[in-house]
């Protein structure tokens, strides 16, 4: 489409849920590598737009382009758009039925084909990266919340996605496990991976994005720098702001 | 007449007792082979497969088994098919249990939390691999307790092919106590040998629930 260094970008999507209208003319874009943070209230429509991405929910009217995958085309090939996006949740969902490792290979083993030793030492990696490299071998139910996210974390960066998004992932974590997964959110922005993540955290979101959107009543009511956040330039955002905190 | 119970009567009532456990592992096999089916159509995408299913499990769920029984017997044979009770009596078993079984399972497998389906959807796997490597695993652990107690009503229910001919436990004991006259005794050991097929099963159920927590709870050594 237009941008073509772009690798999600979202235009004039609209989505409702019977007579509730979630999104109102949806358009951002986010380029190779760049970190995007949406914020705004309960309800304003951020994991929608985000299931909206990763075609959870399909759109009334508007366009999504992924990776060069037009999500919005019904024919898209969900496989190949799963296989470019990780997302990951506020619930962790990891499969309580399989080890940490088993949770990381089924993806690779199953959707790309990988050889089992070659998946095994990628669940390696990819524990490394989020610091979890001796719950290899243990179940969901045996980690903390904290470990929990950041295996789900290291479950999507085993498919090698080509865009990280993620949901309120530290609003279901006691308060002193969030900075855990948010060092490990902050050390892939620091490797270039592209994210765009729906968060609550005020300064961590200004810490790390390279752009914030504020979404309002299914609207992006105010987009920009993370200097958006101290001086605002609607009234809507400043009195999130001033609640936000 | 009268008499006393003797060894040939045991025997016979043996027979019987082998005859309601074939019967049970025939209706469990075959009601859970088609079970299981009409338990993934009625969750399915396709409408028409819900429905066809929905409907079917409507119709069996509302018809007494013995009706079943009477219809897979004498009813078939009536309009020329001629079957064995052997033959009859396994069929309708397994065209009923497999109504409970799909019902049962469907409940099972939609009580997987819908989180468990988006974040393998996520990772990219087809339909089926859902279902079959991250869904149904997590089904079955929730499936055994009420399997395993579905299980021991298949075995009484058995009991019920006696009216079609069929000689298991209960009609056997029929049998003995028309010539002995001993309603009593014979019933209570009819009752016993009952009891002792299906309580072994609902201790099996208990252990296999207890061993399946465990399992989830401790690492696999590597
Ligand atoms: N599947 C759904 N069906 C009906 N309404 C939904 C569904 N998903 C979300 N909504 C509604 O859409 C609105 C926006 O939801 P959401 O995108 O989750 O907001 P946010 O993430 O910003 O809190 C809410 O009012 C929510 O209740
Ligand atoms: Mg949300």
């Amino acid at each position: 489409m237009s941008d073509p260094t772009a690798i999600v970008s979202l235009k004039d999507v609209h989505k409702s849920f019977g007579p509730l209208k979630v999104l109102d003319g949806v358009s951002f874009s986010v380029a190779r590598g760049e970190v995007m943070a949406i914020i705004g209230r309960s309800g304003s429509g951020k994991s929608t737009a985000l299931r909206c991405i990763d075609r959870f929910e399909r759109i009334d009217s508007g366009t999504i382009e992924v990776c060069g995958h037009r999500v919005d085309d019904p024919q898209v090939d969900l496989k190949a758009l799963r296989q470019d996006i990780g997302i990951v949740f506020q619930s962790y969902n990891l499969f309580p039925h399989l080890t940490v490792e088993e949770n990381i290979t089924l993806a690779p083993c199953s959707v790309k084909r990988v050889a089992k030793a070659e998946a095994k030492s990628l669940a390696r990696q990819v524990l490394a990266q989020v610091g979890l490299e001796d719950k290899l071998n243990s179940y969901p139910e045996q980690l903390s919340g904290g470990q929990q996210q950041r295996a789900a974390i290291a479950r999507s960066l085993a498919m090698q996605p080509k865009v990280m998004l993620f949901d309120e992932v530290t609003s279901a974590l006691d308060p002193e496990l969030t900075g855990e997964v948010l060092k490990v959110i902050e050390a892939l922005a620091a490797d270039g991976m592209t994210m765009v993540m729906v968060t609550h955290e005020m300064g961590f979101a200004k810490g790390i994005a390279d752009r914030i959107v504020f979404m309002h009543r299914g609207k992006v009511h105010e987009a920009g720098t993370a200097g958006i956040l101290s001086a605002p330039a609607t009234p809507e955002l400043a009195q999130f702001v001033g609640t936000g905190f | 007449m009268g008499g006393d119970l003797n060894i040939n009567h045991l025997e016979f009532l043996g027979h019987g007792a082998l005859w309601t456990l074939g019967l049970s592992a025939m209706a469990l096999i075959g009601g859970g082979l088609f079970g299981f089916v009409l338990a993934l159509a009625r969750i399915a995408p396709a409408r028409a497969l819900r429905w066809a299913s929905g409907g079917y499990i409507q119709l069996i769920q509302g018809t007494p088994l013995l009706v079943i029984l009477f219809l897979g017997y004498f009813g078939l044979a009536a309009i020329g098919f001629d079957l064995s009770p052997l033959v009859a009596a396994g069929a309708s078993l397994t065209i009923y249990n497999a109504a409970y079984f799909g019902e049962i399972w469907r409940g099972c497998i939609q009580s997987v939390p819908k989180p468990q389906w988006e974040a393998a959807e996520g990772l990219g796997l087809s339909r089926t691999q859902r279902m079959f490597k991250v869904i149904l695993p997590q089904a079955i652990r929730i499936a055994t307790p009420p399997t395993v107690g579905f299980t021991v009503q298949i075995i009484k229910n058995t009991s019920l092919a006696s009216v079609i001919g069929f000689v298991e436990l209960a009609r056997a004991g029929q049998i003995i106590n028309n010539s002995l006259f001993k309603p009593f005794l014979i019933y209570a050991i009819i009752a016993l040998i009952y009891f002792a097929m299906c309580y072994p099963i609902s201790r099996l159920s208990r252990r296999l629930e207890r061993r399946m927590a465990l399992g989830r709870a401790q690492p696999i050594p590597a």
